[in-house]
């Protein structure tokens, strides 16, 4: 499908296939074959994937991008080109181009030569330049805590600016069909075929915070049409067979969120809510590098069966800035468990619980942090739920502890000191299957801002 | 147990008032943004929309999860939309990957709100 025909259309339709890695491999295929789409939206990088991503390239320069992708694509890629189908999908992580040539090969042995073009975006990889930029004065600070990134600079793993829509669009406009970025928002994936098509200017302000709703909308995928959803949950339709979001949008920013006949789910305007609050901050200053929309202002309607309609949406300009996604090495952690039975199973996990935080103490080991969960009475909702919990009758009561140091020593010790406690601790007690606990490396999340003219997006265009 | 026996019982609150769980007039969605936690809170009728206004406070979520979120409580009205938005802040214990919680991210933290009490009239 080329930009011409999108234009003739009062309508294009940008379906979700993923909302991260490790969501429904099924999704996509459904997605394109289950119905007319013009595009299909893919988003896979949360907060700390990009750090993964860059280990797995420091070990091979051939890895760094989300590997699913490109068994996943080659399952779709006949029905993509057959159908003028493109792809907007930030599964390239720190390694784009490396995704792009793997997706590329793939379509060559499905005879596909010739027949598609792929988008590379990058730029967005700020790690070999974070020196000079904190020469230059840019300091990063953590924009939680407003520490400079210089005190953790020695154990920064990542570092990755957050790229809006343009660039993406600029993609398209070259005749991309499959677009793969690194780290692009994931309002942006879906906002920017909807630039492309309705020729949306860029103090567009209104249009681009609708498209950035939309984009909000579905980026968690099935989360808007039926998964996940509280509001008589127990009625949703066939969430076995799950129907993945649609947005259908106006060249004057209004759009529904619908999915493809015969699907399960349910979109509702409750529903729908559910998704625009998640993960919401200042709800009418939802910050994104192509605009500031607005949700205070959004107004939803039913408009069918499992359509909900969007419309009203405001926004503002941009900002200067664009957040940086850093990734550094915090220290080490571990997390055990043991299950504890009827009777008496919460006291008898309780004891345990003060057994193992006395032969802790006694070992002298020193830990920044350690948490005791009961599972079964408190792990979820703390003292809210052990108000009412008839913790004398529970029939089973897991005790998960878990303990946090920069010391990998004192956490690996930590590992071997709950396995005795099934033979030298309270009694009826099981559950240790797993064997004993893995100390992990912690890589935790730095966000930071970063002034806009200091990143410059890159996008090639490659024949297949 | 403590906290049980100071609250009013359902159902028998002042006189001509009644006590329900904010479960039977809202439902809600949360997550998190590093330590911050966010609950989403959705009127499931218009004409609920006023009494969380009214009832379910910055203040009052901050005491209802008093022990549980270490920070402030903030709440952002979206009257479109019916809905309230909190943010728990330091409710995650480090939040993300430092977190040892089981609801590291806070995606429960939802229906714990839905456990507030909140008073009608008979």
């Amino acid at each position: 499908m080329t930009a011409q025909r999108a234009s003739l259309s009062p309508t294009v339709r940008i379906a979700a296939g993923q909302g991260f890695w490790g969501d429904w491999l099924e999704a996509p295929y459904r997605q394109v074959t289950g119905g007319p789409i013009d595009y299909l939206m893919m988003d896979y990088l949360a907060e700390v994937t990009m750090s993964i991503m860059q280990k797995q390239k420091s070990r091979d320069p051939s890895l760094g991008y989300a590997t699913d992708f490109v068994p996943l694509m080659e399952r779709i890629l006949p029905t993509l080109a057959e159908r003028g189908i493109k792809v907007t999908a930030n599964a390239g992580g720190v390694n784009p181009r490396a995704c792009a040539e793997a997706v590329a090969a793939a379509a060559r042995a499905l005879g596909l030569a010739g027949k598609l073009k792929i988008g590379i975006l990058t730029g967005d990889d700020l790690l070999g330049r974070l020196d000079g930029l904190l020469a230059r004065g840019h300091q990063l600070r953590n924009l939680d805590t407003g520490r400079p990134l210089r005190d953790v600079r020695d154990r920064v793993l990542s570092a990755n600016a957050y790229l809006g829509a343009w660039p993406v669009v600029e993609a398209l406009r070259r005749d991309a069909d499959i677009v793969i970025t690194g780290r692009v928002t994931d309002t942006g994936l879906t906002l920017a075929p909807m630039i492309h098509a309705f020729g949306w200017r860029p103090d567009d302000w209104d249009l681009l915070a609708a498209g950035t709703v939309a984009g909000h909308t579905i980026e968690c995928g099935a989360q808007c049409s039926g998964g996940n959803c509280l509001v008589e949950w127990q009625r949703i339709p066939d969430l076995a067979n799950v129907g993945y979001p649609i947005v259908a949008a106006h060249p004057d920013g209004t759009f529904e969120i619908t999915k493809h006949a015969g699907t399960g789910g349910r979109i509702t305007v409750a529903g729908v809510t559910e998704q625009l609050v998640y993960e919401m901050g200042n709800p009418a200053e939802y910050i994104t590098p192509d605009c500031v929309a607005d949700f205070t202002t959004i107004r939803l309607a039913q408009a069918g069966k499992d359509r909900v309609r969007v419309s009203g949406v405001r926004g503002r300009p941009a900002t200067d800035k664009l957040k940086v996604s850093i990734a550094y090495s915090y220290g080490y952690k571990a997390v055990g468990s043991l299950v504890y039975a009827w009777p008496d199973a919460y006291k008898k996990a309780k004891a345990a619980d003060r057994v193992l935080r006395q032969r802790l103490k006694d070992l002298g080991l020193g830990f920044e942090a350690m948490l005791s969960e009961f599972v079964g009475a408190d792990a979820t909702h703390g003292p809210l739920a052990l108000a009412s919990a008839p913790l004398g009758e529970l029939p089973e009561v897991q005790l998960r502890i878990g303990v946090r140091s920069p010391d990998r020593a004192a956490v690996e010790r930590f590992t071997r000191e709950i396995a005795p406690l099934i033979l030298n601790g309270p009694p009826s007690v099981t559950g240790f299957a797993g064997g004993r606990p893995k100390p992990e490396q912690i890589v935790a999340y730095w966000p930071a801002l970063v002034d806009k003219r200091m990143v410059e997006p890159c996008v090639e265009i490659v024949d297949v | 147990m403590r906290r049980r026996s100071k609250a009013v019982k359902r159902g028998r609150g002042r006189s001509g008032r009644r006590r329900v769980p904010l479960l039977e007039l809202a439902h809600a969605r949360s997550g998190d943004k590093g330590d911050t936690a966010n609950v989403g809170l959705i009127a499931l009728k218009p004409e609920y929309y006023p009494i969380l206004v009214k009832q379910v406070t910055a203040a009052r979520v901050a005491r209802h999860f008093k022990g549980m979120v270490k920070g402030p409580v903030e709440r952002f009205e979206l009257p479109n939309l019916g809905a309230l938005n909190f943010l728990l802040h330091g409710a995650l214990d480090g939040g993300g990957t430092i977190s040892l919680k089981t609801d590291a991210q806070g995606k429960v933290l939802s229906t714990a709100l839905l456990r507030l009490e909140i008073e009608l009239p008979r």
